[in-house]
């Protein structure tokens, strides 16, 4: 195994304890950030992206890390929001997405074994039906596009505007749970 | 049997979380995901059953000029994530064979809303070029416009589509 690829694993190890031990590998849950009675899937989704966009951010400005070599994903408008969209009635209806399937799955639970099957079958499905897609799939095409670029804003403004809406949820989380 | 402890702080984990986020970036030049690797799962046994069908498909074909699972970095990523899930739960008394749904749905209900779902999602991932880790986390970490606007579509659908689906939660 090269070493990229054993990098791949540890990675993932420490992804899937990280999922685990904040108990993402639950669908009852992660189903209640969508009640508004367990908040736990915003907490961590916002600590993370707060934490690695402000590592990014920094590490960039101090040289320790090339941006340049960091592959960002690029932007297709329109299969983007609309795949969002339907990702999203996937996700409430299974309680899991893919990536805490996976823990769900290994820490025991059938419904997760079941969310892993029916993802690889609508995978291969899509994968055969992409012909027909694939107009769809190109659509919106913008390459490689940042919020920053977007708003024609400087990126440690963009980074600082990140943080400040993301305390501001934070609070709000806070406020309902005192509320009970 | 070990005592079962409770789950860790979610801000702290999400945290550690982000933390291995930036090491991915940094050593890697990339982030995490999780629906790609099913998506070269899915390709190699298309290309096993019609080599082809497989390769006459752009899809299928992309993934499998890139060296197919055996080769691909999120398969042994995720090969992680269910050796970290698995220790994770194993080492804080929390493994169990067991199955999570509301109090109403009964649990053949269950398993379907289950399967369904992750095949909708499948069909989301692929349009989407990502799911949750490779669109939300790590594009929504550096600030790719497509990340945060799946991210929002992703939300604004997942509440409404949960108001309607209260019969298997609540």
């Amino acid at each position: 195994m090269s070493d990229s690829l054993l990098l791949a694993v540890l990675i993932g190890i420490a992804f899937g304890v990280a999922l685990e031990q904040a108990g993402l590998g639950n669908a009852a849950k992660l189903t209640g950030q969508f009640y508004l009675t367990d908040f736990t899937v915003m907490k961590v989704m916002l600590s993370a992206i707060l934490t690695a966009m402000l590592g990014a951010f920094w590490l960039g400005r101090f040289g320790l890390i090339d941006p340049a070599q960091v592959h960002v994903p690029e932007t297709f408008l329109w299969p983007q929001i609309v795949g969002g969209m339907i990702f999203g009635v996937g996700f409430a209806l299974a309680g899991l997405c893919p990536g805490t399937a996976c823990v769900s799955a290994s820490s025991g639970r059938l419904d997760g074994l079941a969310a892993i099957g029916g993802l690889f079958a609508g995978v291969l499905a899509t994968g055969l039906a992409f012909p027909a897609l694939a107009g769809f799939y190109g659509s919106g095409a913008r390459g490689v596009v940042t919020l920053p670029a977007t708003a024609g804003l400087p990126e440690g403004v963009v980074v600082l505007l990140v943080v400040l809406a993301a305390l501001g949820v934070f609070r709000l989380i806070a406020t309902r749970e005192q509320e009970g | 049997m070990r005592i079962q402890r409770p789950y860790a702080n979610p801000y702290w984990c999400g945290a550690a979380l982000g933390l291995v986020l930036l090491g991915a970036y940094a050593l890697a030049g990339r982030g995490l995901g999780a629906s790609g690797a099913f998506a070269s799962g899915a390709s190699a046994l298309a290309g096993a059953a019609s080599p082809e069908g497989a390769a006459a498909n752009a899809y299928f074909a992309g993934y499998l000029a890139s060296g197919g699972p055996a080769n691909d970095w999120l398969v042994f990523e995720i090969f992680g994530v269910v050796i970290g899930g698995l220790a994770s739960a194993w080492l804080s008394g929390r493994f169990r064979i067991a199955m999570d749904r509301g109090p109403a749905a009964a649990p053949r209900l269950r398993l379907a809303a289950a399967a369904a779902g992750g095949a909708i999602m499948g069909l989301g991932a692929v349009l989407a070029r990502g799911c949750t880790s490779g669109q939300a986390l790590t594009g929504g970490a550096l600030l790719s416009l497509g990340s945060w606007l799946f991210m929002a579509a992703l939300f604004v659908a997942g509440f409404a589509a949960a108001q309607m689906l209260k019969r298997l939660w609540r």
